[in-house]
């Protein structure tokens, strides 16, 4: 079906006003990153500016943002491997023996408002002396990614035909063999994509960071959020942390697109 | 499968593991339970348990430290959060209006984008990057992002208006602005993800159903109404299902944009800031508990309602 070159106009237009209203907020705060506090108050210098990076040296100097970067990647890349070190095999088992009632109690996770989790467990990880540490944040993390994890990998298990297991348990390999030597090679890309959505749900997740953790073990998004003190607001500087936090998730994404997507409508279609 | 039980080596040089050990049979021959059970323990010993004890701290005075004596008071808090009209009731009826609206918004404008972008075309790429951004983007930095274009002095959204002849509005400063501007943030912000399942869902249909209604001289709305639409109506229930359990929950930008109890006149507190704020701002466990179990309910009747509507729209 070829439409008509009409429609084709109205696409073109249509489709540049969506991506301007999608793209434009992004590149304006990029842009007010790299202004002065007085360029950002002079509506006149919206657009025309001289750059700065003094910003991004009070944030990653004065405010401490570097530590920030440090924990954010460190508690994202420990909720992310344990994530899918439990995740796999559930998924896998999940999907092989039909378990779909299993399945439902873990994404019941994912229905479940934060919230209402977060006053039992802050009761009980302080009683334990564990709020504030990085123990307590990964396990919250791994709350919201493992139920991901578990979703998209069952899915791609779903989807892959169980004639080679068969063929590797004739040749002689176990159950378990034939699940680390025949399915785990062949679900990489499963594997990234449940790796990678789990990385970014954790990196942008704000509330039970901003419970959990403390003076040493804040996140990017909890250290945002305190950037707005109780007087005026730093803008640029604001502007320099806002760019900090999304700048490498979006580049991340750009560059694996791809998994991005598989991973974020998994399961959609399938009804 | 059960038949293999005397492993051999397999010709092709790879070793197998074979049952190696009694620990192997074991292991092999509980495998089901074996890979499941350490994900389903986590899940269950995070939500069971904590939802159990909200369920009975629901039922307490429970307030002040978390290490304080409480007392059962049975279901008078219900009583109370039932027929505060003062916070609770307004604040059930802003998540039902933010919730509803921007599903609203991002199911029509989700649907007419992932028509647009439906048919393969040049720059597609492109098109699909700048769709995919705002879904990564942090919640938290998008509503900082927000806040400034919004700020009603220096913000670009009132510099923008001013170049067509508006006045400046109030935006997030502004009592009743201030909850329809959340909105339209959370539209920009998920619009995306609505484009994204239905497109998913757009490229499997088949093409044979438009063809023929083409063929039948259907004008191109009669073609989406009665042809695409009934075949995407699956879809569009999962995405429904997916943005609205999310919409309903929504916390983050509401947080970092207005901050403690939605405002100063509580202008964007819906229940889940609300329960946030009666729990780590007031440490009223109780009370905020058993705002959380009406939460809950609230959610899971709204699920079942349209998990009904979908087996509905299969049939």
């Amino acid at each position: 079906m070829k439409p008509r070159s009409g429609y084709q106009a109205f696409r073109v237009v249509a489709l540049a006003v969506v991506v301007i209203a999608l793209m434009a907020p992004l590149l304006w705060m990029i842009a007010a990153s790299l202004k002065t506090n007085v360029d950002i108050y002079d509506t006149s210098k919206a657009l025309v500016f001289s750059p700065t990076l003094d910003n991004y040296g009070t944030v990653l100097q004065q405010a401490n943002y570097v530590q920030f970067i440090v924990n954010s990647l460190w508690v994202a890349f420990a909720a992310t491997v344990l994530s899918l070190l439990l995740g796999v095999p559930a998924a896998y088992s999940m999907s092989r023996f039909n378990m779909r009632k299993s399945a439902l109690v873990v994404l019941m996770a994912r229905v479940i408002p934060g919230v209402s989790l977060l006053v039992p467990w802050y009761y009980v990880f302080s009683n334990l002396q564990m709020v504030g540490g990085f123990g307590v944040l990964i396990l919250s993390h791994m709350f919201v990614s493992l139920p991901l994890v578990v979703y998209i990998m069952m899915g791609y298990f779903d989807g892959l035909p169980t004639e080679l297991e068969e063929a590797a348990l004739v040749d002689g390999l176990t159950h378990i063999g034939a699940f680390r030597r025949i399915t785990l090679p062949l679900s990489v890309p499963g594997i990234a994509t449940a790796g990678i959505l789990s990385f970014i749900f954790s990196w942008n997740n704000f509330m039970f960071a901003l419970v959990l953790s403390g003076a040493d073990t804040k996140t990017l998004p909890v250290a945002i959020f305190d950037f707005v003190g109780y007087a005026s607001i730093d803008w640029g500087g604001l502007m320099a942390a806002a760019t900090v936090v999304t700048l490498p998730i979006m580049l991340i994404a750009l560059f694996v697109q791809k998994y991005v997507v598989s991973g974020l409508t998994a399961g959609a279609t399938k009804g | 499968m059960a038949t293999v039980t005397t492993p051999t080596r397999a010709p092709g040089g790879v070793a197998p593991v074979g049952y190696v050990s009694a620990w192997s049979r074991w292991a092999n021959e509980h495998r089901k339970w074996l890979f499941a059970a350490p994900a389903m323990a986590f899940v269950a010993a995070l939500i069971v348990f904590p939802l159990a004890w909200t369920g009975y701290l629901s039922l307490t005075d429970a307030e002040g430290s978390v290490r304080a004596e409480s007392e059962f008071v049975g279901f008078q808090n219900y009583v109370e959060v039932l027929s505060d009209t003062d916070r609770f009731w307004p604040a059930v009826a802003r998540t039902v209006a933010f919730t509803g609206v921007a599903l609203l918004f991002e199911v029509v404008l989700g649907m007419a984008i992932a028509l647009l972008l439906w048919r393969p075309f040049k720059g597609e790429k492109w098109v699909r990057v700048a769709i995919l951004m705002p879904l990564v983007a942090t919640p938290v930095a998008v509503g900082m992002m927000w806040r400034l274009i919004f700020d009603p002095n220096i913000g670009l959204a009132n510099q923008v208006l001013g170049w067509v002849g508006i006045g400046p509005q109030p935006w997030l400063a502004g009592q009743h602005s201030a909850l329809p501007t959340t909105i339209f943030i959370d539209v920009w912000q998920w619009t995306p993800m609505v484009v994204l399942i239905l497109l998913a869902g757009l490229t499997s249909l088949s093409d044979e159903p438009q063809e023929a209604a083409l063929i039948d001289g259907a004008s191109a709305w009669q073609r989406f109404r009665h042809v695409t639409l009934p075949l995407l109506m699956p879809t569009v229930i999962v995405a429904v299902l997916l943005r609205g359990i999310d919409a309903l929950k929504t916390f983050d930008i509401l947080y970092a944009t207005k901050g403690r109890g939605g405002g100063s006149f509580h202008e964007v507190e819906t229940l889940n800031v609300y329960a946030y704020g009666l729990s780590f701002d007031y440490n009223e466990y109780g009370l905020s508990s058993t705002v959380l179990i009406l939460f809950f309910l609230i959610i899971i009747g709204s699920m079942w309602a349209l998990t009904a509507r979908k087996k509905g729209a299969q049939r």
